[in-house]
This record gives C-alpha cells, structure tokens and sequence, in this order.
C-alpha cells in the first residue's frame, strides 16, 4: 500500500461518522525506486488530503523534512515535488494494519494489500 | 507502445486459477483488454499520468496494461483474495511500479467513499447476470462517483437501453466507443457449449 493509495482511504464500519485518515500500525515498510514524473506529483498535491499525509509519512519516519504546510509555488521546486513523490509513491507498506480512528477496527494489511472487507454486522 | 506489442504483452498475464461463479469471474480477453486500453490512451489520453481506479480488477490485466501505458498511478479493488495474489504476482513480473491494490467489496462502499478522487475509472464489471443481478449498475454507479473525468465499462449490448436511461438520470454523458464480440470460454459446468460469444458494448461515459 503505498501512501498515495492510504491518503484516500476511509473506514466505512457502521455507524462510524468520521472514518479518516486511517491511523498506519506498521510492521514492514519497504522503499523502492519508482521513476520520478513531475507532472503527476504537481497534479496529484492539491487533491491529496495534506495533513494525512504528512501525518502518514511521519508516523512511518518518512517524513523527510516534509513541511506540516503546503509551500507556496511548489510546481517549480523540484526539490520538494521528490520529497513529495518518495513519499506517495516510493515508501509501500508491506505488512501491518490500518487502524479506524473512531471505532477502532483494525484493518489488516497484508503482501502490501490492505483488506478493507467488512463483516456483515459492520455494514 | 504498439496495439501489437500490448496485447502480446497482456497474454503473458496470468489469470484466474479457478474461476469463481459467484463472482463472474470471467476473464477479459487480452485482445479486448489491449484495444479498450489502446483507444482510451490514443483517442481520449485517459491513461498517461493519470491517477486510475480498476473495478473488480480480478488479476489485472486492465490495470497492468494501464500501469504499462504510464498511469501515474492505477489502484486495482477486488473482492478476492485469491486473484489479488495472482495480480500481485503479475505486477511483480512484469516490474510495474505505478500499481496498487485494496481488497474491498465495491457493493459494500458507501456512495461517497472516493468521492472524484480518481482521474479514470477502467473496469470489466461482473456483467449482473446469475445471482448477481444489477452488480454491474451498482459498479458503475460507485465508478461515476470516483471518477473526475470519464469511466470505461463493459456492458452487454442488451442492457445498452438501460443504461442509457441511467446515464441521463445520472447526468453522464455515454458514448458507446465500441460493440464487441466477448468470447466466454465455458469456464463452469452450467456452460453447455464449449465457449459463447456474447455481445458487449465498449462504453464510455464523460462527467460533465
């Protein structure tokens, strides 16, 4: 899972209200080198939810000097979109779980995939 | 990348190991997954750089040629486990690293989960024939609301009316890109002939 994915995720358990972000238990992170394209990090920044994010790659210990703000004309500060493109799409979290921040339901992450299935009483 | 080269590429995906009836899972073909990538990218530049959601992605054959077409990003949603083990697998040899995965049941999320997040939604829905009747509606339903600027679908030429009545309560705008001729080979034992071809239509809606 990687945090581009994480950023737009939401715990839909019954009866919860404020279902995100998804609090990241880690217990493996892997980073791989994913091909840096400018072009999709300026277009994804101001749709992602950038507190969430921030918060994500800091709970991970990615955050790499991430600023809890956004800085102003990022599209010119290359420097910046690669700490931003490391984090939403190099550092993947392979195993652990994805915790709901209101009902407190764990969903579990595994091989890198989180299972966001529900019970049938949660639904 | 060539229509050729992408569809020769696609045939090295694996797929379902045993296909499960409930869910439909019935394989898109390599050649219809490349043509359906192929005119999305070409003539309507839906793909590259793109932020991606495939549907019922099962082993993902879409998303794999998506993720080889440069997606920014292509996020498969499947229920099963099992063909996101197979689509894992498939992503790991091909090298693709533009992919990810979460396994939800797509009938289960609510309206406005993913609200516009996605660019393009591609998707084979379950055709909602059998015990699953109307899951190809809720599919596309759910993929409107994902997406911000168009969705691709598959659906069976006998429900193009249907759709279209959706469409326009929907306030969609729907092209029919393509009829195909969808080979199903008999996967399961109620299949009495050894493949069928059922008509298909290639769809595309625009949100305006």
């Amino acid at each position: 899972m990687k945090l581009l994915t994480h950023n737009m995720l939401t715990s839909h358990v019954k009866g919860v209200t404020k279902g995100y972000p998804l609090l990241i238990k880690a217990t493996e992170v892997k980073v791989s080198e994913v091909e840096f394209n400018p072009q999709f990090v300026i277009r994804m920044i101001p749709k992602l939810e950038w507190p969430s994010l921030v918060q994500a790659a800091a709970g991970l210990g990615y955050l790499n000097d991430l600023p809890s703000d956004l800085v102003p004309d990022y599209e010119n500060n290359e420097e910046f979109l690669r700490k931003v493109h490391r984090v939403l799409l190099e550092v993947e979290v392979l195993e652990g779980c994805l915790q709901c921040p209101e009902s407190g339901r764990e969903f579990p992450i595994s091989r890198g995939i989180p299972n966001m299935l529900l019970n049938e009483d949660e639904v | 990348m060539k229509l050729k080269e992408l569809e020769s590429c696609l045939q090295q995906v694996d797929v379902f190991e045993e296909p499960k009836l409930l869910l439909e899972q019935y394989p898109t073909s390599p050649h219809i997954a490349a043509c359906m990538l192929y005119t999305i990218h070409n003539t309507f530049d839906d793909i590259e750089n793109k932020l991606i959601a495939d549907l019922g992605c099962g082993c993902g054959v879409l998303s794999i040629g998506a993720a080889m077409l440069d997606a920014g990003l292509c996020v498969g949603f499947d229920i099963d486990e099992d063909a996101l083990a197979t689509f894992k697998m498939n992503a790991e040899e091909f090298e693709l690293k533009n992919i990810d995965m979460v396994q939800c049941d797509v009938c289960q999320l609510e309206l406005a989960a993913y609200d516009k997040k996605f660019d393009t939604v591609i998707m084979n829905p379950p055709f909602g024939t059998k015990h699953n009747t109307g899951m190809d509606m809720q599919f596309l339903r759910m993929a409107l609301n994902m997406a911000r600027t168009s969705v691709y679908s598959l659906h069976k030429t006998s429900t193009r009316e249907h759709i279209q009545k959706k469409a326009v309560d929907w306030k969609v705008k729907m092209e029919v890109v393509a009829e195909l001729r969808y080979d199903l080979p008999a996967s399961y034992k109620f299949h009495k002939k050894k493949s069928v071809d059922i008509e298909v239509d290639f769809i595309r809606f625009s949100i305006t």
